[in-house]
Parts: structure tokens; C-alpha cells; sequence
């Protein structure tokens, strides 16, 4: 394998509702962020991910090629899926030696419809979407089959939210949880708030890489895996999906200091923590994770660049970034990185 | 007119009339059945049944064989979620649970509503049934959603009767439709019997005189009601035993004028009359007994 690493990051000041910019407005800052701190005018490869029923516009994803100079031609593709998954696309492109960056991004506005629905869209059109189960709903169905305490979604909660105000990026929630329910058992405080916001990552293969970054966030290992679509055929309690990433990306994740996972429920964070077998001394989510600020299509891009930013700093040496799609954490990819 | 806050405007992204889909010969089939008013499945090569059934087994990628299985139509659910405010796209419109349901029959759980009124009536391990829709079209909301197994049903109850109030009651009716209650005292023991009758249970003889008793007495005990009653104003209503002054056996009444958690035992009361000009010889001339503000007495 070709020696790939972050070396840039950035993210937007998510808000919590909309600001009336534009998607390539929103991009556009993080990108020239990226471009700043590598010295990069051009990219040996661009890829982005999003998706086009939050904004309700067919192939909005090219509109936001405006953010980055696509004249002459560059070299791009986009994945209708979180950012993560542009990663990781991005991380693929390179590992064919021909060319040495690569720049990601990923851009969401949830605040324009409402997500709870729009979720009904992702799912089969047979058996589930005519019954209108929206994303709380299924949400709650798996809720109910971990059976996590009370208590303890409460803590994983109040945690994320202290940690969201300390990030300057991140929403500044109540530490207050509101106790009514949505779908029992998930309360509304359970939930990940509508965000705005957009990240942006620059991957360096082999020499290019010490070149552009101090301290790069080597990827020792990234792979994902998905589980059937259908909740009726999955155990919901686990995700055996986000087990086996683990296992490609690295046999056995071993010593973990900070985990950055895309729970967008409190309930998923444990249920990753046990399927990922993270160390109880792991750090989890000290961003705030995406109950602090989840802007759909860039949270599991921003869980990998979090988790980079640690190596990039010098308070990590390994990390791991994790980013989550579908129904019930249906699909999992598993980051590790290293200093 | 400038204003800081951004130009806004509706957008909606719709498919007039829906998107057609082609189904595919397992769904197809699927679906066909539901629309027959039948539950199937499909066998895996390692003998499973996929309910829904899909055109490969998720655990292995290969192709399902061709065998479809009628199942449930019963089955059990394995988890649920309760949704107390449904939202416009839910197929119910009143409170209701999510839950994954494992048909009899099937090695796979189906997801769908359950009308189960209250969220304590689904749970894991609760048996439901299908509640089919009367016209049925081949879609997954033929069935309109599950339902508990039947475990009570409601019966009315109404009969009518013709009473007739000779005798000793008609006496005292007749007292009541004059505003006063009519009693009887025994030769034998003495004891003061109202509403009036015409022979002691104690001694087994004719009541030897009648006397009138005031509307006056002490609530000796009382219920609290909280199912409607048509003889009674609203709910809930107390009904008690109140001892007349001066006489030895208390009758029942409602008590009234006061909060049914304020009623209690030893309360002294005074009945209460209708109107003189709207006075029948029946128990709706005595309103109630209300309180009469008196010391409460020792029973």
C-alpha cells in the first residue's frame, strides 16, 4: 500500500439554522482554508460528497464545483454519500501512484427541509418508504433493541454537548436535556441538531506529504463495510457491519486515544463503541461528535478530520476517525490514522 | 426595502402522480399475495425464510431459490418504538407503535404499524395479527397495520324494566313528594326504620306506627364514584349512608354542595329539596344532602 496522509483540515462555524449562503458559499472558505495551509493551488485528484434531496436540487453537488476552480479540467468525482466516503474514494485514487493529492470535501444544509422525512427518501421504496418510517422512527426501533439506560444516553448527551461549546466549529447546546420523547425511547435531546456546514481535507501520498504537513495523520488503515438494508434481517442491538470495518481496516483496532465516531443518535455511540471494541481509556467524540454539530453529508468527513487535527497537533499519535450512512448505521467506514 | 434578513422562498421537489417502479419477480410475487389477502416468504439455498423476501440471501449474495412460503399470519414482535404524535406520512392517525415483527413461520422480522392504543400493550414478545385493508391493491399497505391478539371484547348491557311502588314504598315515595321522610317504628324492639317498611327484619312483626324523620343527619360512610351515573349531576359523585336523626337505620343518598375528597365520615348533612312546585313522589325531589356546617359527630 501507498503511504497516504491528511495533512490539511478544515470545517465551517456550523450554525444551527440557515444562514441564506449558498452551498459553494459555504465551501468555498474551507477550501481556500485547505489551499492555504498545504500551499496547493491544484490537486492531483478532487472529490466531494453530498447530497442533492437536502437541498431538493438535481445535481447540486455540480453547482458547488464553483467553490473550486474546476477551469482547466481537473481530475473530480463525487459520491452521493458522506464526505468519509470521498475520503476514501480519494485515498483509493492515490494508492494508483500517478498522482500524489488529493482534495475532499463534503457540504450539507439540513435547515432548508426537514431531515426526520427527507430520511424516508434513503430507504427501500417496496417495503419501508410507503410506510412513511422516518429517520427518528427507525432511530427508535433500534433504540429499543439496544436497550442502552437512560442514564447513560444522558451522560453521552451532557458530554457531547460541554465538549460542542468548548469547540469554537461546533452548535452551543443547554446542557438542559428536554425529557419529551419523540419516538419512544428516543427523546428529542437524543437526537443530533439540524445543521448547517461544510469540511474540507487534503490526503498527501509519499514524500508530498512531509513536504506539506508537519506532522501528517498517516492512514494505516481505512476500509468500510456494509450490513442488508432491511432492518428485519439485521440484529439491531450490534452493528456487525461497523465490527468488520474495524477488522479490514486493522486486525484488531489495539490502543485507541481518541475515537471520533458519527453517532447521530445517543444510543449509536455505545453500540459502535462495543462493535469497534474501543478501549475503555479511548476519548470519545471530543469534538462534541455530531450531537454538537452534525451538517449531513460533511459529519463523517469532519469525525475523520477531527481525529486528524489530534495527530496534526501532537496531542495523539492513534486515532481513529469513523463515519456512518443508511438506516440504523447500515454502512460503517473505519479510519485509522497515526502520527 | 433592504432588511438584513435574507430573501426567502418555498421550493418543492415532488413527482407528480409518483414514480413507477418495476417490482422484479420476488417483490412482484410478494406483493401479489398481499394483495390476495396472504403473507410469504422465500426460501434461502440454506433453508431460511426471508420475510419480506428479497432476490438474494444478504448473508451469503447468492440468489434465493424459488420456493415462497406462506407465513404468519400471526407473528411476534422483537422490538417496537412508540410514536405518541404521528406525523402526516405515518399510515395511522392516532398514537400507535413501530415494530419489527417476526411472522410465524419467517427467520427474518417484518416492519411495520401496530394499533395497539396504549404503549404498554406492545412490547417484545407481544403476539400481533394483520388488520387487512378492505380494498387491496398489491402494496405494503394492504395490510393497514397489526394488531394485538384479541384478548377481551365489550358487551353491552341494556334491559327495561316497569317498577312499580305499591305498598310500603309507595308510602314513603308519597312522603318524599310532600318534602318529608316517612319512617316506621317496631312494637317489639323500637327500632326506627326509613324509608318506611312495613315489618322489622329483627322482630319479623308489623311495624306498629308510623312517624316522620327531619331532613337532617350524619354520614355514617360513602363511596366516591367515577363512572357516570344518570341519577347523579356529574362525576365524580359521592353516594353515602346517612343516619337520620332519630332513626336507627341509615339510608343511601348523594351527598352534594361539597368536593367529593371533603366528604367524610361523622359529616353532619341536610337534605336538600327541590322547589316545592317541582316535588314528585320519587328520590329526585332530594337534590342531595349537603353539609350544614355543623361539628362533625362522634361515630
Amino acid at each position: 500500500m501507498r503511504q497516504v496522509a491528511i495533512v490539511a483540515f478544515a470545517q465551517s462555524r456550523h450554525t444551527g439554522h440557515d444562514t441564506g449562503l449558498s452551498e459553494p458559499e459555504l465551501i468555498l472558505p474551507v477550501i481556500n482554508e485547505v489551499k492555504d495551509a498545504t500551499g496547493l493551488k491544484r490537486f492531483g485528484f478532487t472529490c466531494s460528497g453530498s447530497c442533492d434531496y437536502l437541498a431538493g436540487a438535481p445535481f447540486s453537488f455540480v453547482s458547488a464545483l464553483d467553490a473550486i476552480g474546476a477551469w482547466p479540467p481537473i481530475s473530480e468525482s463525487h459520491v452521493e454519500m458522506d464526505g468519509a466516503w470521498a475520503l476514501y474514494e480519494a485515498w483509493v485514487r492515490l494508492q494508483h501512484g500517478d498522482v500524489d493529492s488529493a482534495l475532499v470535501y463534503g457540504f450539507g444544509k439540513t435547515s432548508m427541509g426537514d431531515p426526520r422525512t427527507l430520511m424516508t427518501l434513503q430507504l427501500d421504496p417496496y417495503y419501508l418508504a410507503p410506510l412513511g418510517l422516518d429517520q427518528v422512527s427507525f432511530a427508535a426501533l433500534q433504540a429499543s433493541a439496544a436497550g442502552v439506560p437512560r442514564e447513560e444516553l444522558d451522560a453521552i448527551v451532557r458530554r457531547s454537548r460541554a465538549d460542542g461549546r468548548r469547540n469554537p466549529f461546533a452548535l452551543d447546546l443547554p446542557d438542559e436535556l428536554p425529557a419529551d420523547p419523540v419516538v419512544e425511547p428516543v427523546r428529542a435531546s437524543d437526537l443530533a441538531p439540524v445543521t448547517d456546514g461544510a469540511a474540507a481535507v487534503v490526503l498527501a501520498a509519499g514524500e508530498l506529504a512531509r513536504q506539506l504537513c508537519e506532522r501528517p495523520a498517516y492512514v494505516t488503515g481505512i476500509a468500510h463495510r456494509i450490513e442488508p438494508h432491511y432492518l428485519g434481517l439485521r440484529d439491531l442491538a450490534r452493528s456487525a457491519s461497523a465490527a468488520d470495518a474495524a477488522r479490514a481496516a486493522e486486525d484488531g483496532l489495539g490502543p485507541v486515544e481518541v475515537a471520533e465516531l458519527h453517532a447521530q443518535f445517543a444510543h449509536e455511540e455505545p453500540i459502535l463503541r462495543r462493535a469497534l471494541e474501543l478501549p475503555d481509556d479511548t476519548v470519545i467524540n471530543p469534538s462534541g461528535g455530531p450531537l454538537a454539530a452534525n451538517p449531513v453529508m460533511a459529519t463523517g468527513l469532519i469525525r475523520i478530520g477531527e481525529a486528524a487535527r489530534r495527530v496534526h497537533d501532537g496531542t495523539a499519535r492513534r486515532v481513529v476517525g469513523h463515519a456512518a450512512g443508511g438506516p440504523c448505521l447500515q454502512h460503517n467506514l473505519v479510519t485509522v490514522l497515526e502520527a | 426595502m433592504p432588511s438584513d434578513e435574507p430573501l426567502t422562498a418555498e421550493h418543492v421537489l415532488e413527482f407528480p402522480g409518483g414514480y413507477t417502479r418495476t417490482t422484479g419477480p420476488v417483490i412482484g410475487r410478494f406483493l401479489t399475495e398481499l394483495r390476495a389477502g396472504r403473507l410469504v416468504g422465500v426460501r434461502t439455498a440454506e433453508g431460511r425464510v426471508l420475510v419480506p423476501p428479497l432476490e438474494y440471501d444478504p448473508a451469503t449474495g447468492e440468489p434465493v431459490t424459488g420456493e415462497y412460503v406462506e407465513v404468519g399470519p400471526a407473528g411476534t414482535v422483537t422490538a417496537s418504538a412508540w410514536v405518541a404524535e404521528p406525523l402526516a406520512t405515518h399510515p395511522l392517525d392516532r398514537p400507535f407503535a413501530w415494530a419489527l415483527i417476526k411472522l410465524d413461520g419467517a427467520d427474518t422480522a417484518l416492519v411495520h404499524a401496530v394499533d395497539a392504543g396504549n404503549p404498554k400493550a406492545v412490547a417484545a414478545g407481544t403476539r400481533v395479527w394483520p388488520v387487512w385493508r378492505g380494498e387491496r391493491s398489491g402494496h405494503i399497505t394492504d395490510i393497514s397495520c397489526f394488531a394485538p391478539e384479541v384478548s377481551k371484547i365489550v358487551s353491552p348491557v341494556r334491559s327495561s324494566y316497569r317498577l312499580k311502588a305499591g305498598g310500603a314504598l309507595g308510602v314513603f315515595l308519597e312522603g318524599i313528594g310532600r318534602g318529608v321522610f316517612v319512617g316506621g317504628r317496631c312494637g317489639g324492639c323500637g327500632k326506627v326504620y326509613v324509608p318506611y317498611r312495613l315489618s322489622c327484619p329483627e322482630c319479623g312483626i308489623l311495624l306498629a306506627e308510623r312517624t316522620e324523620l327531619p331532613g337532617t343527619g350524619t354520614v355514617t360512610t360513602f363511596a366516591i364514584n367515577n363512572l357516570p351515573d344518570p341519577r347523579a349531576p356529574e362525576v365524580p359523585f359521592v353516594s353515602a349512608y346517612i343516619l337520620l336523626d332519630g332513626a336507627d337505620v341509615p339510608m343511601i343518598a348523594l351527598v352534594g354542595g361539597v368536593p367529593a375528597h371533603e366528604v367524610r365520615h361523622g359529616m353532619r348533612v341536610r337534605a336538600e329539596w327541590v322547589p316545592e312546585n317541582e316535588r314528585t313522589p320519587s328520590m329526585a325531589s332530594v337534590r342531595w344532602f349537603a353539609p350544614t356546617g355543623e361539628p362533625d359527630v362522634e361515630l
